[in-house]
């Protein structure tokens, strides 16, 4: 029976995956803001066949309870053996342009609150010699874009700090997978115009726990990314200056 | 923003509307600047027609709505809400022995949609429909407020929101009562039968020992073959006899829309005649899975394409009992004769278990339902012709697959209409609704 704790466990990928961990039998932490969403959550996971579930709230911008959130995750779970970490915000990336604020309080919900979460789960897994460490970062880290570049820097930081953390704890045989979905129809994505890109955040977290059953380093979500990032990624900068992306 | 998934299931009309999610119960219906345009309740979209459609609105999608709450493993009473399917309720429940009472010719239905639509399945003349089997559920309106209805508390809000079409609030969640199964295996017969005499005569001797009965009958068949098809009856398996029998994948699909319909006089005729005789004996025994049985069309995702981008028109009928095998042999020969119809074509007779709903459709007597492909205009005649048999006969169309009686024949066929507008939300209305209340 895997231990398992959820920070931003009202998130749709969060939710679907939860479901299927659930169906697995796990035993359930999840961690969000809101008492009463966590609580219907709790109902649900318990019927669909988690072991047990536990629930703690908690703003993502409290950094000084991240270190006792998931000591009382250890401590209700009686160990972890697996941490997904889904909280995030959308920005609007024009208000940052004209708001220095704005684009600070995103980058830290984005990237500082999960880099802060990560330094506290990185030294307990380190020591523990095994589990995976789970975090849904996004195919905007894998390169600037003029329609949402603070996002993007924002989750290319994780992007990399992941990078570095999986490096150092592979040889605690810890594996660390940092999933980069792409359109995925959820309500952080509600105003958006949906096209044949989008996918469901039921489908994109299947794909999300195959990878962690499979092992996975990076994850594109549906894996069509990969190839579609590749191409991104490859565009001359001369060129790429000059798009509207 | 227009969505163009956020329309029916038959494709016919297409409207512009706004699209709104609704994911926690929690949460407040989402209308701030709304600009007091009128919203609809929204599920899955599998209504045929126009009930789940609010032209020039918004529609509040409420599919998020899929949290299970509780659930009495020794009663088989499930709590859930309004959003989750009845696919995710069997995918639940089966394991533990416990199956719908009342389901549907497709599993991909919400709870929410079940009850706004009080729909029904092949059991009708043993459970009654889905309403029956509802104890309570909580009704959120516009103002806020929100009422836990059932059959002793808010009584009239219960009755006005079971087949009430999602027009007197969302419903947020609902507590819904399961019958036990000892397995997920149906005991099934199959019997091809050669008319429509035969058809009530065997119908009729099944309908006391079986608990699921229906027929699918070949439309085109005419003057002695009229009716003839094959019938289905089955109840649940007491017995595991062959464990060979598994569920069957569901892998196949429609991927694209054709710019025009792929059933066509000719297509009709071939599959109508090779299903009817893909069953060369009197009657087949056998254990079949529940999907297959209830869900035959689930099976080929999307199969609402075929009939390509114009769409199609599904028509039911409920006859009454005095008359109806008059009118059916009526009603047959009029699209026999038209040369339309549709490759699958369901007869079946209704009991006379009472809804608790206001404006539910059942009636004791006999169901007829089939699609039609829209030719425009001929179509259209077609089903005016078959509108005209069953008002002689003091019968009923069903609006969650209509989308164009006219608004005397709904005014005719559900009596309790004015009485429902007392429950209307003041913000909620539905294109069907605008449609067949209109002044004439």
């Amino acid at each position: 029976m895997r231990k398992t704790l959820i920070i931003g466990a009202t998130s749709a990928i969060a939710q679907d995956l939860a479901k299927l961990f659930a169906e697995a039998g796990d035993s359930i932490c999840l961690v969000a803001r809101s008492e009463s969403k966590l609580s219907i959550l709790a109902d649900d996971l318990k019927l669909r066949g988690a072991s047990s579930v536990a629930v703690q709230s908690m703003d993502v911008l409290e950094y000084d309870r991240h270190q006792s959130v998931v000591d009382s995750a250890v401590e209700s779970l009686d160990g972890l053996d697996l941490v997904v970490i889904a909280h995030g915000t959308l920005p609007d990336q024009a208000a940052c342009q004209q708001s220095l604020d704005m684009t600070k309080k995103e980058f830290e919900v984005n990237a500082l609150t999960t880099i802060s979460l990560l330094t506290h789960l990185a030294n307990y897994f380190e020591e523990k010699q095994r589990g995976s460490i789970v975090v849904i970062s996004s195919v905007a880290g894998d390169r600037g874009r003029q329609s949402n570049y603070v996002y993007g820097a924002a989750k290319g930081a994780v992007t990399i700090f992941l990078q570095g953390l999986r490096n150092r704890l592979a040889k605690s045989g810890v594996n660390v997978v940092t999933v980069k979905p792409g359109f995925v129809d959820t309500p952080m994505t509600a105003d958006f115009p949906k096209g044949a890109l989008w996918a469901s955040s039921e489908r994109v977290a299947k794909d999300i726990n195959n990878a962690i059953d499979g092992q996975k380093s990076i994850a594109y979500v549906p894996w069509f990314w990969r190839y579609i990032m590749l191409i991104i990624k490859s565009i001359p900068e001369v060129i790429f200056k000059k798009l509207s992306l | 923003m227009t969505n163009r998934s956020y329309q029916s299931w038959a494709g016919y009309p297409v409207v512009d509307q706004e699209a709104r999610k609704l994911n926690w119960q929690s949460d407040s219906l989402p209308l701030q600047d709304s600009d007091g345009k009128s919203f609809l309740p929204y599920g899955n979209g599998r209504s045929y027609g126009d009930v789940c459609l609010n032209d020039g609105g918004i529609v509040i999608d409420c599919r998020g709505l899929d949290h299970f709450i509780e659930f009495d493993a020794e009663h088989g009473v499930l709590r859930c809400e309004a959003g989750v399917t009845l696919q995710e309720i069997l995918h639940f429940a089966v394991p533990k022995g416990w199956f719908l009472s009342v389901t549907p010719g497709t599993q991909f239905v919400t709870v929410g949609g079940a009850i706004a639509n009080d729909v029904h399945g092949k059991n009708h003349h043993k459970a009654g429909t889905f309403g029956r089997h509802v104890s309570r559920f909580e009704l959120l309106r516009s103002d806020g407020s929100r009422r836990i209805c059932s059959a002793d508390e808010n009584t009239e809000w219960y009755q006005a929101t079971i087949g009430g079409l999602g027009l007197t609030g969302v419903i947020t969640w609902a507590e819904i009562r399961l019958r036990p199964v000892k397995s997920a295996l149906i005991d099934q017969e199959v019997i091809r039968y050669s008319n429509l005499a035969e058809f009530f005569e065997i119908a009729r001797a099944s309908d006391q020992d079986y608990e699921h009965t229906v027929a699918w009958i070949d439309c085109l068949a005419q003057g002695d073959q009229l009716g003839r098809g094959l019938f289905i009856r089955g109840n649940y398996s007491d017995t595991v006899q062959n464990s060979a029998v598994r569920q069957p994948k569901f892998n196949l699909t429609v991927p694209v829309e054709p710019p025009f319909t792929l059933i066509n006089k000719m297509t009709l005729k071939l599959f109508n005649t090779v299903y009817y005789n893909k069953q060369r004996k009197e009657q087949i025994k056998g254990q079949v899975h529940y999907k297959p049985f209830f869900y035959p069309l689930d099976a080929i995702y999307q199969w609402n394409r075929i009939y390509g981008s114009k769409g199609f028109f599904q028509y039911q009928c409920a006859l009454p009992v005095e008359h109806m095998e008059d009118a059916m042999r009526e009603i047959l020969e009029r699209i026999s004769r038209a040369g339309l119809g549709s490759f699958l074509t369901v007869l079946k007779l209704f009991g006379d278990k009472p809804s608790p709903g206001l404006l539910s459709f059942p009636m004791p007597g006999a169901t007829l339902a089939l699609d039609f492909p829209n030719y425009g205009q001929k179509t259209l005649d077609l089903l005016d012709q078959l509108d005209e048999v069953t008002r002689s006969v003091g019968g009923r169309v069903n609006p969650s697959k209509d989308a164009r009686m006219s608004s005397e024949d709904f005014q005719l066929h559900f009596a309790n209409w004015r009485k429902m507008e007392d429950y209307i939300d003041p913000r909620i209305s539905s294109s069907f609704w605008r449609r067949v209340t209109a002044e004439s």
